[in-house]
């Protein structure tokens, strides 16, 4: 059983241990600075690979998207404890925990079909606007395609609100009963019970959710690689076309035949890894940092 | 205690500054009149009746306990008070409770409102964790929409000498409430129901999770307050009951069985089940 | 204030019903009777369905299922009965840190550790892919069931005389049979949608194949194949197949609350 179970550590090591290894070649002929910070991703013609573009994809489209996600994860939790009568609170929190049961890749087809073609007419919208009144605005917009940044940052807000729902949730359930009652004793109305009292109290086990959700985005790769059409500049438009991490590899890896290009795939996925580690263990420390008066969320 | 010069203390009565002025004594004369009245009062929860009928006079400025085995309905009946059964779904309360000779159910009454003029104290001291002492007095103050600092800062100390912690916090406002030892944050939750001047202060066994050092001062607190407050206790310790307040009503199984003054309750029983309970014979 | 609250929930609802809606509406005018029981067609052909990719699907879920389920369950009891184990905390923060990895990079882990030195695709990959993706989740229910079981219960075992690890396998783990099935229904329901990690290790077959050391077909992959495609008639069979995905996984989650329900 002991050997079943080092089995854990065995599996982690070997993560670690082949994605060093196999991009270490890249990783070797770059340096990993260099690495990082290379801006000219070229499998073609120069066979230089340098990762910035798609490192800043990933952290775009991951704070974009959590920005976007925390209010109405929030909202589902509140209203889910708080604020519905009992029925309707149990399935609402069985709906929210549904949209985590989607496959990646049925997001991404439904990202293609449905919300490409709504996103593109609203960014044309907004695009002949600004051409009109806000022409500064433009090179920040870029081309309304639909694919791209912006398609990709509302796909993964939507995935991942059940992620920041669910840990709420059972944090603000946590908070004890007094708490909230006193607070009632005092004149106060449900809104500011929640304010004053629960969210505080629960603010540790909030943020576990946001950190959870945030790690979530930032390996998300099927939907997003299906609508941010794949590029290898830098995004630097809302609008326009992007790649993350994730995507780059799961676009191009089974189409790499040279070794250094393969290699600096896995390097990729080894930077990725380690961001993932460091999400996580962040995640830990706050939690342990916010957490009041020994409750653990 | 100087009269304070400010508006601050807009909120309290004539009578209590009259007190301050001339001492504690010369407002305790007549026969007190009635802080509350409850008429006729029954709970349920769904389909269970957990209160029945229960009708009896809150006495101003003196402290009425309420006794009882477990589940008698003492604890149902202080929630009645200030409406804290409008928060449970399943809750419904008949009946009639008047404060200050308005009925507190009735149709077009705010229940804020009445929770602002009826504060409560619970067995578990409440501390919010993520406040320090200061704001955790001063909140119900800030709910209530007051924002000036000389004023709440003058509410506060007001409120913390009124609990006897003042002395004891004075130096450390700005330290989190839950450095306090377990007597100290009832002292503190008695303060914070305190600051926003309540008429009524209901104490749901204030003391039941407090050690004995602590449990005695604070029964000498409300003995204290009792001069400018209205004092509801609700406590499964009779001897506690016998040294803090001034009346006394016994519940059973959902009934009040008895009240009448202290003394002559637990010295001469009129009903049997009083004198079984007060005797020790069950509960 | 509760109208606001009850609006965002509302907000963060609706894309469900949007996706759902979706999938079952192009999904139910695409399913017939082909589309189960043929492979795809070339391209541009008509008829051909994704009898490869339900088939492999359910291979290499199972051999994925082998492989998380032993060493996952391995883990869960050395966390809950051994929990003061030197190994323990170990295997507990590496487990929660596998359990944060994304799935994409446990394609790339299998792609090392299968596909190069096996020299081609596999389904034997990807079963390990998903695999390790397995094992954090079905660690962490494993070790919540196994908590569930009443300390009176093992303290009868022993009070008969049983050594330690009698003890769990004859008493422990079967009350806690339920809790571990469930724990691993649903990890099975989660990784049966991942597509990133069989795209680098199971890689796709249009044929029909049970063969786990050749290159097997599974439904994410072939919808993913299908949706980034230019054809009509692909397109159409990505949703029909993304409604017997979300059925797969729905009726595999159900089956999960059924196994719990039935022992309360």
């Amino acid at each position: 059983m002991l050997l079943l179970a080092g089995g854990v550590v065995l599996a982690a090591a070997l993560t670690a241990y082949h994605l060093y290894a196999g991009g270490s070649q890249a990783l070797r002929r770059f340096g990993l600075v260099g690495f990082l910070t290379g801006t000219r991703w070229d499998p073609a013609l120069e066979m230089r690979f340098g990762a910035l573009p798609f490192v800043v994809g990933t952290l775009l489209t991951s704070f974009l998207a959590l920005a976007l996600s925390v209010l109405p994860a929030l909202a589902v939790a509140l209203f889910v404890t708080e604020y519905a009568p009992p029925p309707l609170g149990g399935v609402v929190a069985y709906l929210a925990d549904l949209l985590a049961a989607v496959p990646s890749v049925v997001y991404g087809l439904w990202g293609i079909f449905v919300l490409v073609p709504a996103v593109r007419q609203g960014e044309l919208a907004v695009y002949l606007w600004a051409a009109d009144r806000a022409p500064w605005l433009l090179p920040w917009l870029g081309p309304p395609a639909g694919i791209g940044v912006l398609s990709a940052v509302l796909v993964l807000a939507i995935m991942i609100v059940p992620f920041t729902a669910s840990v709420a949730r059972d944090a603000i359930r946590q908070v004890p009963v007094e708490q909230r009652e006193a607070l009632y004793a005092l004149g106060a109305t449900r809104w500011e019970v929640v304010r004053t009292s629960v969210l505080p109290y629960a603010r540790g086990g909030i943020m576990a959710g946001v950190i959870l959700a945030l790690a979530r985005a930032l390996g998300e790769t099927m939907a997003v690689t299906m609508v941010i059409g794949n590029t290898h500049q830098i995004p630097t438009t809302l609008f326009g076309p992007g790649a993350t991490m994730a995507s780059v590899i799961a676009n191009e890896f089974t189409e790499a035949v040279d070794d250094l290009h393969l290699s600096s795939l896995v390097a990729v996925g080894f930077c990725l890894f380690l961001l993932a580690v460091a999400v996580h263990l962040a995640a830990r420390w706050l939690l342990r940092r916010l957490s009041p008066g020994g409750t653990a969320a | 205690m100087a009269i304070p010069a400010k508006a601050a203390l807009e909120a309290e009565s004539a009578a209590v500054l009259v007190e301050q002025a001339f001492g504690a004594e010369a407002a305790d004369t007549a026969a007190p009149t009635l802080a509350m009245e409850a008429r006729n009062v029954s709970v349920y929860y769904g389909q269970r009746r957990a209160l029945t009928d229960v009708s009896l006079g809150i006495p101003a400025r003196r402290v009425t306990a309420l006794i009882g085995p477990s589940g008698c309905g003492k604890t149902t009946f202080l929630r009645v008070l200030n409406r804290m059964h409008d928060l449970t779904r399943t809750a419904r309360v008949e009946g009639t409770v008047l404060l200050n000779g308005e009925d507190i159910y009735g149709p077009r009454v705010d229940p804020i409102a009445i929770r602002r003029r009826v504060g409560m104290v619970f067995q578990k001291p409440v501390v919010f964790p993520t406040m320090n002492i200061f704001d955790n007095v001063a909140v119900g103050l800030r709910l209530a929409g007051e924002r000036r600092r000389v004023v709440l800062h003058e509410a506060v100390e007001r409120a913390l000498r009124q609990a006897a912690l003042w002395d004891e916090v004075k130096d450390r406002l700005t330290a989190p409430g839950l450095a306090l030892s377990g007597g100290q944050q009832q002292r503190l939750a008695i303060a914070r129901a305190l600051a926003v001047s309540p008429e009524v202060l209901l104490m749901d066994e204030p003391t039941s999770a407090i050690d004995p050092v602590g449990t005695q001062r604070i029964e000498d607190l409300i003995a204290e307050l009792k001069h400018s407050v209205t004092i509801v206790i609700v406590t499964h310790n009779m001897q506690q009951a016998a040294r803090v307040s001034d009346y006394v009503g016994f519940f059973l199984m959902g009934e009040l069985v008895e009240f009448d003054e202290t003394e002559r309750l637990f010295s001469n029983p009129r009903d049997p089940r009083t004198e079984a309970y007060i005797t020790g014979r069950f509960g | 204030m509760a109208a606001l609250v009850a609006l965002g929930a509302l907000a963060a609802l609706l894309p469900l019903f949007l996706v759902l809606g979706y999938v079952v509406r192009e999904g139910l005018g695409a399913i017939d009777l082909a589309f189960f029981t043929r492979d795809p067609a070339p391209v541009g052909q008509p008829g051909g369905g994704v009898r490869s990719a339900i088939v492999g699907t359910l291979i290499i879920d199972l051999m994925a299922s082998v492989i998380g389920v032993t060493v996952g369950v391995g883990a869960g009891l050395l966390l809950s009965e051994y929990g003061h184990h030197p190994m323990a905390p170990v295997v507990r923060l590496v487990g929660d840190v596998l359990g944060g990895m994304p799935a994409i990079i446990m394609g790339l882990v299998a792609y090392q550790l299968v596909v190069r030195p096996m020299r081609r695709f596999s389904a034997l990959a990807g079963s390990v892919a998903l695999g390790f993706l397995m094992i954090p989740i079905v660690t962490r229910s494993t070790e919540s069931a196994l908590a569930l079981v009443p300390r009176e219960l093992r303290e009868a075992g022993m009070a008969l005389g049983l050594p330690r690890w009698r003890v769990i396998v004859s008493v422990v783990l079967p009350a806690a049979r339920d809790g571990i099935v469930t724990g691993a229904l649903l990890a099975l329901a989660r990784v049966a949608g991942e597509a990133a990690p069989l795209l680098l290790t199971a890689f796709g077959n249009p044929y029909l194949s049970f063969d786990p050391t050749r290159p097997m077909d599974s439904l994410p992959l072939r919808l993913f194949v299908y949706a980034i495609s230019p054809f009509q008639e692909w397109h159409a069979q990505a949703w029909a197949a993304s409604l017997l995905l979300v059925l797969m996984i729905l009726a595999t989650t159900l089956a999960a609350r059924w196994v719990i329900r039935q022992r309360i």
